[in-house]
């Protein structure tokens, strides 16, 4: 690694920087919780959580140490992303999507222009944005519309137009990795992954994100036109990347996300069993049953999702082993199986409270927890995935 | 083997390919070497191809062979096929 990249006030720094897990329940305690409510009412961008997971230096976490990041594990920030869902979901959904394009470009981005951005994003804690999503092809990301396009007479230069249906946070990121077809007459699945920063990208608003959960995720649709130089293109093929990094990536950030919503229910749940049993001395409460149930369910989520991060963490540089049918169904699995638990948990979580629950000015309010868990669904169908699966099982052979 | 020469095997390979493949140009147009996912094969399509070299050769893709650089060209669907057979 070029030694010009390490910025020696960065590097010094290292030291004094909190642990992850500390910085996770500060930020959430002082900022993503004071300020959730009122972030999704508003459906506005949580800024003061950001803010302070900026100082923190917890957005360049997955930036290898010489680059001036933390070098943290996928596991590391998968975790922050769960504790911070337990007070803003919106905060939290914010952090993971950042860190899948983080991974991506720490696993597939060894160019000399592509180590800059790591740099640059360390030493500045840069957002990161995605726009995969696309009028004409929805959810099936692995497909484009929209192909880089070579600018005449100027064969290291290129354009994108994308109707980009849906950026979170696109205003508020330093760059978005779009995907696009690899060039004019390329097939819909030949697919680059194209690194555009915002000042040298126009996004012109097409939707408004006014939605049942993640309001404050800010996921407006945008016509994306930018302008670049061949260097910002990944040099690997998409595919691969889909495959080893950002389909695992998002499933694995996502599933804790969910998994921090799922805990936040059943701790509300349990906080009010232990009031009920104070006041009703000598009864158990009938609620009880239910809460161990829910109790003995997230322990089985949190398997699922903590399990899952450890095996892709075991292959996650071995690319035939991360190019196997039965690894992109069991990261498929893991979205699905998640994904249905959180609204099950949140839903159960709910009903074992009642009323308390279903109050919006209760300290035992399941509302916005609700809300949220029903995003698992949506962001990418299930159907869709399941679909995706089906096909691979009609050739797979290898124990699932 | 019913092939008798590599020949006849990426004939027999084209020819399913043309079937199931789905590809944006012409078989004919592609050699031995060229990128077939380039050329169009989606995954989708891989799955129809590779029941179809089932079918067609009596053999079953074992795990090791299910990814992409096994259907990434010609040659490298030939090689496979030879293998197993
Ligand atoms: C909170 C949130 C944030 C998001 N942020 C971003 C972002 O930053 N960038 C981005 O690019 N995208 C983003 N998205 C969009 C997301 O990536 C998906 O594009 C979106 O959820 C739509 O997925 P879908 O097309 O699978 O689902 P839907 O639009 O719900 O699916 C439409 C229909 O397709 C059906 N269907 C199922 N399987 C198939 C199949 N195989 N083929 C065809 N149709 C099928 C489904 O049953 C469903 O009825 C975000 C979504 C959410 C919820």
């Amino acid at each position: 690694m070029p030694t010009t990249l390490i910025d020696p006030s960065a590097l010094a720094t290292i030291g004094a920087r909190r642990p992850l897990v500390d910085v996770a329940q500060t930020v959430g305690a002082e900022f993503a919780a004071v300020h959730g409510a009122d972030v999704d009412r508003h459906a506005r961008f949580p800024s003061e959580a950001i803010e302070a997971l900026r100082r923190e230096r917890a957005l360049g976490a997955l930036i290898p140490i010489s680059l001036g990041g933390r070098g943290a594990s996928l596991r590391e920030v998968a975790i922050v992303g769960e504790t911070l869902a337990r007070s803003c979901a919106s905060t939290a959904m914010v952090y993971a999507m950042h860190q899948i394009q983080v991974n991506c470009i720490v696993r597939h981005g060894r160019t000399p222009f592509l180590l800059e951005v790591l740099a640059d994003a360390a030493a500045h804690e840069r957002l990161f944005a995605s726009a995969t999503t696309e009028a004409g092809v929805g959810g099936a990301v692995r497909a484009s519309v929209c192909a880089v396009d070579p600018i005449p007479d100027q064969p290291q230069r290129f354009r994108i137009e994308k109707q980009a249906s849906v950026i979170s946070y696109g205003e508020y990121a330093h760059a978005i990795l779009a995907t696009a077809r690899r060039a004019p007459e390329s097939a819909a699945g030949d697919q680059s992954l194209v690194y555009v920063p915002r000042d040298k990208t126009t996004l012109e608003l097409t939707s408004e994100w006014d939605t049942f959960g993640f309001r404050g995720t800010c996921s407006n649709g945008f016509v994306l036109r930018a302008e670049g130089d061949r260097h910002q293109i990944l040099p690997d093929a998409y595919a691969d990347i889909s495959t080893q990094t950002m389909l695992p990536t998002s499933h694995v950030v996502w599933s804790h996300l969910w998994l921090g919503l799922a805990t936040e229910a059943v701790s509300r749940a349990r906080a009010y069993l232990r009031a009920q049993a104070r006041k009703t001395l000598g009864t158990r409460p009938t609620s009880a049953v239910a809460v161990a149930a829910l109790v003995a369910r997230l322990a089985e989520m949190r398997e699922l999702v903590h399990g899952a991060a450890r095996d892709y963490e075991l292959i996650a540089d071995d690319p035939e082993q991360l190019n196997r049918i039965g690894f992109a169904i069991r990261a498929n699995n893991l979205k699905i199986s998640a994904s249905n638990m959180v609204v099950e948990i949140v839903t159960e979580a709910m009903s074992a409270i009642g009323m308390s629950a279903y109050r919006e000015d209760s300290p035992y309010s399941i509302g916005r927890l609700l809300r949220d868990a029903h995003g698992a669904k949506a962001m990418i169908h299930n159907d869709r995935i399941l679909g995706a699966n089906a096909q691979w099982l009609l050739v797979a052979k290898e124990e699932l | 083997m019913k092939h008798s020469t590599i020949t006849d095997l990426d004939a027999t390979v084209r020819d399913l390919l043309t079937r199931h493949g789905r590809l944006r140009v012409e078989i004919a147009s592609l050699s031995r070497f060229d990128d077939l996912h380039s050329a169009g094969l989606t995954s989708h399509a891989c799955v129809d191809l590779m029941l179809a070299l089932e079918d067609e050769f009596d053999i079953e893709f074992p795990e090791r062979l299910l990814k992409r650089q096994t259907f990434a060209s010609v040659a490298n669907l030939s090689d496979a096929v030879l293998e197993l057979t």
